[in-house]
């Protein structure tokens, strides 16, 4: 696998949330805006690129019994500094994103990358792959919190659309900002993903 | 000590922030390990379980170590290596002391580990001063920690008999699997969303 696959498959491809279904919990609780899902997204690519870096370097001397540990204790010392830093820059952003930031060390895609991947390729390959896995997490964000973000609010990164446009009186349905919205958007956008696989199964069965 | 804190916490943790349908803690075994009722209470009494120790543990560790030493920065860390330590090690005590537990729990141990819901509640036990108007004490932070298992068991059980009986039902091609497991929590989030206009305090 080339280093420009390497890069882009977490785009789409393996996408860390659509396709490995990965990372559920932030991609659901903090995808009220765009502004939030972005946040998070790029937050969780700094912890990913800065633990993949690491437990590369260090592959050959992480005893293979005691590695998950390990790998834990990396991670959340890259958690801290980015919730440090947040905390410190852009006080807002940490205050609506609260109690995830500190669970980004649960996140299964920054443990699942550091085992499956950094563990074993090389430091600028486990790089890529970090900053491409991390792209694909905060692409799926910003998809599932522009669909909440414009069917509960009708704006999109704050700015509302339908007021630009001069149509008054929409009033978004609140439900999509509340819990439930976050399952329905990702309950229709992966069985959208489905429906596209089994299409594209019987074009090239058909053919 | 007021007891009413203690009803408070216990709507509060089991209905109207449910852990995984108002909070959004813990949906990777919600959706994984929510396919037959058997296992969904296994997962359930195997969370309750470590929920509370957590609670317990990370809570003596921030008022004794944390806090009398400055060392607050350190808790993110600190917490998911205790709760990491403690979940392996209740897994060896189980295994070697009680065998048959293990075999009903210890298949869904290691899985609770990089549960979020475990150490959401051990952050919300020290954070969350909103509930009550002030920070949890130690019989408080115990007993959140054990109501939100019970809320997070809830919410498991609820979805396991509901997946059973999708087994059997007509879904489209396209929405089989998890979209419609998504769905169908999303209803149920919108039924516990009815417990939030409660005024408990």
């Amino acid at each position: 696998m080339n280093k420009l696959q390497n890069f882009t498959k977490g785009f789409f491809k393996e996408n860390p949330v659509l396709i490995l279904a990965l990372g559920l919990c932030p991609a659901l609780a903090v995808t009220t805006s765009i502004e939030n899902g972005l946040g998070m997204g790029m937050a969780t690519t700094a912890v990913l690129i800065g633990s993949s870096t690491i437990i590369s370097m260090l592959k050959k001397f992480i005893p293979g019994n005691i590695r998950i540990p390990i790998f834990i204790i990396i991670i959340a010392t890259f958690v801290t500094a980015i919730d440090l830093t947040l905390q410190a820059f852009i006080p807002s952003l940490s205050e609506s994103l609260g109690l995830f930031i500190p669970l980004i060390v649960v996140n299964c895609i920054i443990l699942g990358r550091a085992e499956a991947f950094a563990s074993k390729k090389s430091v600028l390959n486990s790089m890529i792959d970090a900053l491409g896995m991390g792209i694909g997490f905060t692409i799926a964000l910003v998809l599932i919190s522009a669909v909440r973000e414009f069917a509960g609010t009708g704006a999109l990164y704050g700015y509302p659309l339908f007021q630009l446009m001069g149509i008054e009186g929409f009033k978004g349905s609140i439900m999509m900002i509340l819990p439930p919205g976050g399952f329905l958007t990702m309950g229709l956008i992966l069985g959208f993903m489905q429906w596209n696989k089994i299409r594209k199964a019987k074009n090239t069965g058909g053919k | 000590m007021d007891f009413s804190h203690l009803i408070v916490i216990a709507v509060s943790s089991i209905f109207i922030n449910n852990f995984v349908l108002g909070r959004f803690l813990g949906i990777c075994p919600f959706i994984g390990v929510s396919k037959k009722l058997d296992s969904a209470l296994g997962m359930g009494m195997a969370v309750i379980f470590v929920m509370t120790l957590a609670s317990t543990v990370t809570f003596l560790i921030q008022t004794y170590v944390l806090v009398p030493f400055e060392l607050e920065y350190l808790r993110t860390i600190a917490f998911i290596l205790v709760i990491a330590s403690l979940v392996q090690f209740i897994e060896m005590f189980m295994k070697k002391n009680m065998p048959s537990l293990y075999q009903s729990l210890g298949v869904f141990l290691p899985l609770i580990t990089t549960n979020c819901a475990v150490l959401g509640v051990a952050i919300l036990n020290i954070d969350d001063i909103a509930l009550i108007g002030q920070h949890f004490n130690f019989i408080e932070s115990v007993w959140n920690g054990f109501t939100a298992g019970i809320g997070f068991t809830i919410a498991l059980l609820l979805m396991a008999g509901i997946r059973e009986r999708l087994e059997l039902a007509d879904v489209p091609e396209s929405l089989k699997g998890t979209p419609i497991t998504f769905i169908s929590a999303s209803l149920i989030a919108v039924a516990f969303l009815g417990f939030s206009g409660m005024s408990i305090m």
